[in-house]
């Protein structure tokens, strides 16, 4: 790991103008960032401790939904009643993902701004355009091992997924990301708009300016009917998703359905909602229209269908 | 040596960061220690390296096998992922705070029981997290397997399972870590 300095922010205002700096990074629970600084991956020369700005709270809307501080941790959002009883899916993404330790210590604003566990990403020895812009993406390489990888929503630059649960429910959802700039203005997105797909410069992952700090998640009033997750990974506990599904269903068979593990962002598009009362099939025809599978990653595209499909079986 | 920056309250938030290293105080099992620490050190080597509390364990170092697990203000976390310096004044729980080899506490006691471990390199981050859990479901936290969000947690296998899946063990003590959970678990209930 290089040597960095550190510093603890005690407001959003003091943290936004600290990490306009060259060099800068905020750190929360750290869960994901400083894997990336062991492995050099990520070299910031100076750490912003954001830990301490007063971004745990999770409270009401006027408009009926919640806002979610970007340092309540995961395992705290999971566990709230109210999470629990209005925005179950949301729960049950949470606990799909990581593992107790992991989940007392990730944060809401974190668990968005995680990186790839693309091993190309991670293997400094390969090329990858995520870190070293313009470099070549190894994963499309003669030969490289691709079935964790994307196969929607990529480029000839990068094939590399997203890898929270969390975010695929927040996009189902409709959650939007609100934060603060450096100037004191704020701003707030939809996570199709804080997510840019990767095309020819996938070393951009989000929305987010120099400084810009995520300070909440908001949450719309709910929107009930029946809410499920459902993860498919290669074991039962503890590991990232091959393909995950969010569905809200409600009684008239109308919904929206968003998937995990296939793209660079969580993936939902409108005309797919539109056919969930035709099924499956219908679904994922215009959800995954336009993938480009790898032949080693084009199980994704049947298994995407059918975990849909055993989850509307249920009703 | 400069204290850290404390952005915001007391200075102005663009004034200039400190040097490599800041000043962290960890109350370890009860024990308040002042360091002076290089600000990488993660939490796990200041209890080892610096606090020569060596019971908390580098496995991977890289947050996937458990071995580090210590509870920090009463949650467990990975202490190989946190550096030392944010948890200056907090109240850190490692294998040392929980027994000593004459008066062992009942989770190192199930654990010897029911022949919970082989070579015991993963076991204080087994029983750490295993200590943690069994609070974890008292207060409802739900986890993957948790069938109903809304009613109390029932304490099955899989649930115990689940929730130590963060903990592995290479010789494959997990059938009898699993029994010595619920030795504690029923002794408590």
């Amino acid at each position: 790991m290089r040597a960095f300095r550190y510093a603890r922010a005690a407001d959003p205002a003091a943290a936004a103008s600290a990490a306009q700096a060259p060099g800068a990074k905020f750190i929360a629970g750290g869960t994901n960032l400083l894997d990336l600084m062991k492995h050099e991956i990520e070299t910031p020369t100076q750490v912003i401790d954001v830990t301490g700005t007063g971004l745990d709270t999770i409270a009401p809307t006027p408009e009926g939904g919640l806002r979610i501080g970007a340092m309540a941790s995961n395992a705290a959002l999971s566990a709230d009643t109210r999470v629990r009883r209005d925005y179950p899916l949301l729960s049950r993404a949470l606990v799909s993902g990581a593992s107790g330790q992991l989940r007392n210590k990730a944060t809401t604003g974190g668990n968005l701004l995680q990186r790839t566990r693309c091993a190309y990403f991670y293997d400094t020895a390969m090329p990858c355009n995520k870190r070293s812009p313009g470099a070549g993406c190894a994963a499309q390489g003669e030969g490289a091992t691709t079935r964790q990888l994307g196969v929607i929503g990529i480029s000839e630059a990068c094939i590399a997924t997203h890898p929270s649960d969390m975010a695929v429910a927040l996009r189902a959802l409709d959650a939007e990301v609100e934060t603060l700039l450096p100037d004191g203005r704020t701003r707030r997105f939809t996570l199709d708009a804080f997510y840019p797909l990767p095309g020819d410069s996938p070393h951009i992952e989000s929305a987010l300016a120099p400084g810009e700090m995520i300070t909440s998640v908001v949450l719309p009033a709910p929107v009930g009917g029946r809410q499920t997750y459902y993860k498919v990974r290669d074991r039962a506990s503890y590991a990232f998703a091959l393909v995950s599904v969010a569905l809200i269903q409600q009684d008239d068979g109308s919904g929206r359905v968003a998937l995990g593990g296939v793209a660079p962002r969580p993936w939902r598009r409108d005309a797919a909602d539109e056919a969930l009362p035709q099924g499956a099939s219908a679904v994922m025809e215009k959800l995954l229209e336009g993938a480009r599978p790898t032949r080693d990653n084009a199980y994704k595209l049947r298994l995407a269908e059918r975990t849909l499909a055993a989850l509307l079986e249920e009703t | 040596m400069h204290p850290p920056d404390q952005l915001g309250r007391h200075r102005d938030a663009s004034a200039a960061c400190g040097d490599d290293h800041s000043p962290c105080t960890l109350h370890v099992n009860g024990t308040r220690h002042d360091l002076t620490l290089d600000n990488r050190t993660t939490l796990l080597d200041a209890l080892r390296e610096h606090l020569a509390l060596t019971g908390a364990k580098k496995g991977c170092d890289h947050g996937q096998c458990g071995a580090c697990t210590v509870a920090v203000n009463g949650t467990r976390i990975n202490a190989c992922l946190t550096l030392a310096v944010m948890h200056d004044g907090d109240e850190i729980t490692t294998i040392e705070g929980h027994g000593t080899p004459e008066s062992l506490d009942a989770m190192q006691q199930a654990f010897i029981d029911n022949d919970a471990f082989q070579c015991g390199y993963c076991t204080p981050g087994q029983i750490c997290s295993a200590t943690a859990i069994l609070e974890e479901i008292r207060a409802g936290l739900p986890s993957h397997v948790t069938e109903n969000l809304s009613t109390a947690i029932d304490l099955t296998d899989a649930e115990i399972r689940e929730r130590m899946s963060g903990n592995l063990c290479r010789c494959g003590a997990y059938a009898n870590i699993l029994k010595a959970i619920h030795q504690v678990a029923e002794a408590h209930s």
